[in-house]
């Protein structure tokens, strides 16, 4: 999309004040899915042993007969969500993200995907939320993934309106969708009323030199890296895309086309996500210097803050990825 | 997709009518003329796409033709109808007999048989419910279709709905973990409208099943699962019939049924080498003059 269709008031309003109130998503995820829950008779919740870990013990008190609950088995999981939106059920599926995507991936393909099943894939506690837990439990492949079977939109909410949002999208939607329940605190950064729609990116901050993009955790450390960058002179726009995949195109390929440089910003590996799909996308269209910050490797041992910093998924990182995409730049434009 | 054959369907409607007042001879004979016309079918469509998985489409026909003959309210003019019931073949490598059989019920013209993997068809090798009407979920790989069809019979629970579910696996497929998944939330739920049935024709892709690994004792495995078994001749449409009839024990049921892969054709009877051989035209007119006897 272009700029001009985003509506002004969404760069207008400001940046939000992160010294606010952090919260994790998963009980504004409990609240949505109970409310939709109570408009529609169709909504069931499937678990896999994770009643507790999905923030679904009201769910199950309210609606003792739409909580499924296969115990520890990933791919009956999934394949049994097929099934009950073969019956025209609307299953949301909830699970520790590394273990919904990973051990039922085929599930999701063949069950969900490519037979068309309105099937909503909730992974929660995704990205590295897991931490000290280590990488078996550390979400960060879900995104290349999934973003290589078609049919499924993926999507990474960033804060709780947009969570709310997301569930209230992917419940109206006809098709399969994935959703990534953020665990890691964040304040709210997204205006209310934002859209949340596939294709659909929200410019958070207008900027002329660099373009930041990000999703999830990092779209709050992304504003305050810009207002950081905005002290040193350089103005950077902020991009959230809360939808991976599609992907805005007309809003990445502007900001290539707007800004000098771009740097993607996501909780997730670089082999295969946000980044590689702006890349794969900027460099077919319109070559412009990126950056892309993500998780390389097996995280080592460290808890969810520790292991942003060590990947330089902070605001101080993307600061330092801004600067340094800038650069060459900065000397050619020098005499 | 695909569209209902409206001549077909009226023949099925009567078949199904005759053979739900008590499956008489001449129904019996109907449904083993069904057979045959499938079973020649799926000659016909292996050795036109020269590929396919003959043995095993061979074994199951006898259980498809039952199903969808008489044993599912189904009905092709209307295949989505919310309150039929579901079938689904789990072996999805046997999409040639469903899409044999789904055209002898009038789901689509029987002429669109000819069109069998061949390129832009919507026959596809496995099957593909977005194109073709009948087919309830994509299988192929193996180990999927059973959870999907707890899934499904959990809905009808939840809704308090009578329509039934079936879902046909093959005997080697029970060697992915998947299906003892599907087996116990199954049973865990009470699904007494689900029932599974067991091509069991104990050939596998290299060897027999118990030569690659074991699966029996199988009736007491799905017993120890908390399933009520019955064992049945999976080429005898009466006794298919009767070992179908919904279980009264408040368990899910599964039939067994014993079949023999490549049936109806003597030299790929019991032949591990037929899985997914595909017939010369010496052998194709053999298999054809065998087949119509």
């Amino acid at each position: 999309m272009t700029e001009s269709t985003v509506p002004t008031a969404l760069w207008n309003r400001g940046a939000p004040d992160i010294e606010s109130a952090v919260y994790d998503c998963r009980q504004v995820f409990a609240e949505e899915l109970a409310a939709l829950a109570r408009r529609d008779p169709r909504v069931v919740a499937v678990c896999n042993d994770s009643v507790g870990s999905s923030n679904l013990v009201a769910f199950r008190t309210e609606f003792p007969d739409r909580l499924i609950n296969v115990g520890i088995a990933e791919q009956d999981l999934v394949g049994v969500a097929a099934g009950l939106a073969n019956a025209g059920m609307i299953p949301f599926v909830s699970a520790a993200g590394p273990f919904l995507t990973g051990r039922a991936l085929e599930q999701i393909k063949a069950d969900c995907a490519y037979s068309g099943q309105k099937v909503v894939l909730c992974g929660q506690s995704p990205g590295m939320a897991y931490g000290e837990l280590g990488p078996t439990h550390h979400s960060v492949e879900d995104l290349s993934w999934l973003r290589a079977i078609a049919d499924l939109a993926v999507l990474v909410p960033t804060d709780r309106e947009q969570t709310r949002a997301a569930l209230r999208w992917a419940h109206a939607t006809v098709g399969p969708a994935y959703l990534r329940i953020p665990r890691f605190k964040v304040p709210d950064v997204i205006p209310p009323g934002a859209p949340c729609e596939p294709g659909r990116a929200l410019t958070l901050r207008q900027g002329d030199d660099v373009t930041v993009i990000a999703i999830g955790t990092l779209v709050s450390r992304a504003l305050d890296a810009a207002r950081t960058l905005a002290g040193e002179g350089i103005s950077v726009r902020v991009l959230n895309t809360p939808f991976v995949d599609p992907l805005d195109d007309d809003a990445v390929l502007a900001a290539a086309s707007e800004t000098r440089a771009i740097v993607t910003a996501e909780e997730a590996t670089l082999s295969g996500g946000l980044g590689a799909a702006v890349a794969s996308l900027v460099g077919q269209h319109h070559p412009v210097p990126l950056r892309l910050l993500g998780v390389t490797g097996f995280a080592p041992t460290g808890s969810t803050g520790f292991l942003l910093e060590h990947f330089g998924l902070t605001a101080d990182g993307i600061c330092r990825a801004v600067r340094s995409v800038l650069s060459p730049a900065v000397r050619e434009s020098q005499p | 997709m695909l569209t209902a054959d409206a001549a077909v369907v009226d023949h099925y409607r009567d078949l199904r009518r005759t053979v739900r007042d008590g499956h008489p001879a001449h129904a019996l004979q109907e449904l083993r003329s069904m057979s045959t016309a499938v079973r020649l079918r799926i000659v016909n469509m292996i050795d036109q796409a020269q590929l396919g998985h003959i043995g095993g489409d061979l074994s199951v026909t006898d259980i498809l033709v039952t199903l969808f003959g008489t044993v599912l309210d189904v009905d092709p003019d209307d295949p989505h109808a919310p309150g039929r019931d579901r079938l689904i073949l789990s072996k999805g490598h046997c999409a040639a007999a469903l899409y044999a059989t789904l055209a002898h019920c009038g789901y689509f013209p029987v002429s669109e048989l000819a069109t069998f993997m061949a390129p832009l068809s919507p026959l596809n090798g496995h099957p593909d419910r977005r194109k073709v009407p009948g087919v309830e979920t994509n299988t192929g790989p193996l180990g999927h279709g059973f959870p999907v069809a707890v899934g499904c019979a959990l809905a009808a629970t939840i809704r308090d709905e009578t329509w039934r579910t079936v879902v046909v696996l093959g005997d080697g497929e029970l060697q992915e973990g998947s299906n003892w998944e599907a087996a116990m939330t199954a049973s865990h739920y009470g699904l007494t409208n689900l029932t599974a049935v067991v091509d069991r024709n104990r050939l596998q892709q290299g060897a027999r099943t118990e030569e690659t690994k074991a699966l029996e004792p199988l009736a007491a495995k799905w017993k120890a699962f908390g399933w009520e078994v019955r064992e049945a001749d999976g080429h005898d449409h009466a006794a298919l019939i009767d070992a179908l009839k919904p279980a009264s024990t408040g368990k899910p049921l599964v039939v067994l049924a014993y079949t023999v892969k490549g049936k109806g054709v003597s030299f790929m009877e019991d032949q591990a080498e037929w899985h997914h051989r595909v017939p010369d035209k010496r052998q194709v007119r053999a298999a054809i003059k065998e087949l119509s006897r």
